[in-house]
């Protein structure tokens, strides 16, 4: 991108540096379609001013009529926006807002290994999106919860409804939230983070019996 | 057209540069975007600009996410230049907690009352 943000350049607000006692972060991805309100959900839990890291995809500018030699490459920059939330002294947890389509997530190697789980945000007039995401973190094993972001303007649907749009187990929880407010995006962190409880309480029987 | 010199700051002819023309692949898969990355000292005379800025930035714990946020940089670019600064014990990295294939209890209760508290 050409324009860079001073404010970006700059390095963290004295405010925002963390402790030196800081030894271990973790990360939570949240994935949904365009518009459905990731960075705002990020933003409104995040200690820091939401960041955006970038990558970019080279081409070669193949099938391109470069008929004068030396061309310049074409390169497209994908951003990923990303917050922060100190846990304690020594954690910090980081959300990392990407869109639905997998084609980004090999930009970033590693997205989504060892994170903790992840969000999928959904928009009720566009849960189609979705589809292709749920699939794939199935595939990986990463365990998620589905946040419906409330649109005013989107038609309510009784969360099973969702459900059974999604084709998701009753083991996976919905919730609905206003990703705008802070405590509603908390919220569905904190209903990730009780299934993951769940998740390690349910295996730990698993092994006791 | 650009005059010489005058590059986009994400041109590929530009990351080629900084990077030696080398890619994310040689990089140690152990750099993951949390991993905080903290300088062991101040940065040194001659060093390398993008360097001498990871090393400003990373005086306090700083993620591989944020340093690539706030140089303006790829992730793939900062990691390069990174295992750079690791090899020559100019930064060390701290990394992230990975989980197991089930999350760890203890973990998950610490970011419970974490969040408790936002």
């Amino acid at each position: 991108m050409d324009f860079r943000s001073s404010e970006q350049a700059l390095g963290p607000r004295s405010e925002d540096v963390l402790p030196e006692t800081t030894t271990a972060a973790v990360k939570v991805v949240i994935v949904g379609g365009f518009g459905v309100g990731k960075t705002t959900l990020v933003g409104a839990v995040s200690e820091i001013r939401p960041l955006t890291t970038e990558e970019t995809m080279t081409q070669a500018g193949v099938g391109v009529d470069d008929t004068h030699g030396v061309e310049r490459k074409t390169s497209t920059t994908v951003a990923m926006d990303f917050g922060r939330i100190s846990i304690n002294e020594e954690l910090v947890l980081y959300l990392f807002g990407t869109p639905g389509q997998q084609r980004f997530w090999f930009l970033w190697r590693g997205l989504f290994e060892g994170a903790l789980g992840a969000v999928v945000l959904v928009d009720t007039r566009r849960l189609e999106v979705s589809f292709d995401v749920i699939g794939r973190l199935e595939e990986w094993r990463v365990p998620f919860v589905v946040a419906v972001n409330s649109f005013p303007d989107a038609p309510p649907y009784p969360i099973e409804e969702i459900r059974g749009a999604l084709d998701l187990p009753a083991s996976v929880p919905i919730v609905e939230c206003d990703a705008r407010l802070r405590g509603s995006s908390r919220d569905v962190l904190m209903a990730l983070m009780r299934y993951l409880q769940s998740l390690a309480v349910s295996s730990a029987a698993i092994e006791a019996s | 057209m650009n005059k010489a010199g005058d590059w986009e700051d994400s041109s590929p002819e530009r990351l080629y540069v900084i990077t030696g023309g080398r890619s994310g692949a040689s990089v140690p898969a152990a750099l993951d975007l949390v991993t905080l990355i903290v300088a062991k000292s101040g940065p040194r005379h001659g060093m390398q600009p993008e360097q001498a800025a990871i090393i400003r930035l990373c005086q306090a714990p700083l993620s591989v996410a944020e340093i690539s946020a706030y140089l303006s940089l790829p992730v793939s670019v900062v990691t390069v230049l990174l295992s750079d600064l690791l090899i020559d014990k100019q930064v060390m990295a701290r990394a992230p907690v990975q989980p197991a294939l089930l999350p760890d209890r203890a973990l998950i209760e610490a970011v419970i009352d974490g969040l408790q508290k936002l």
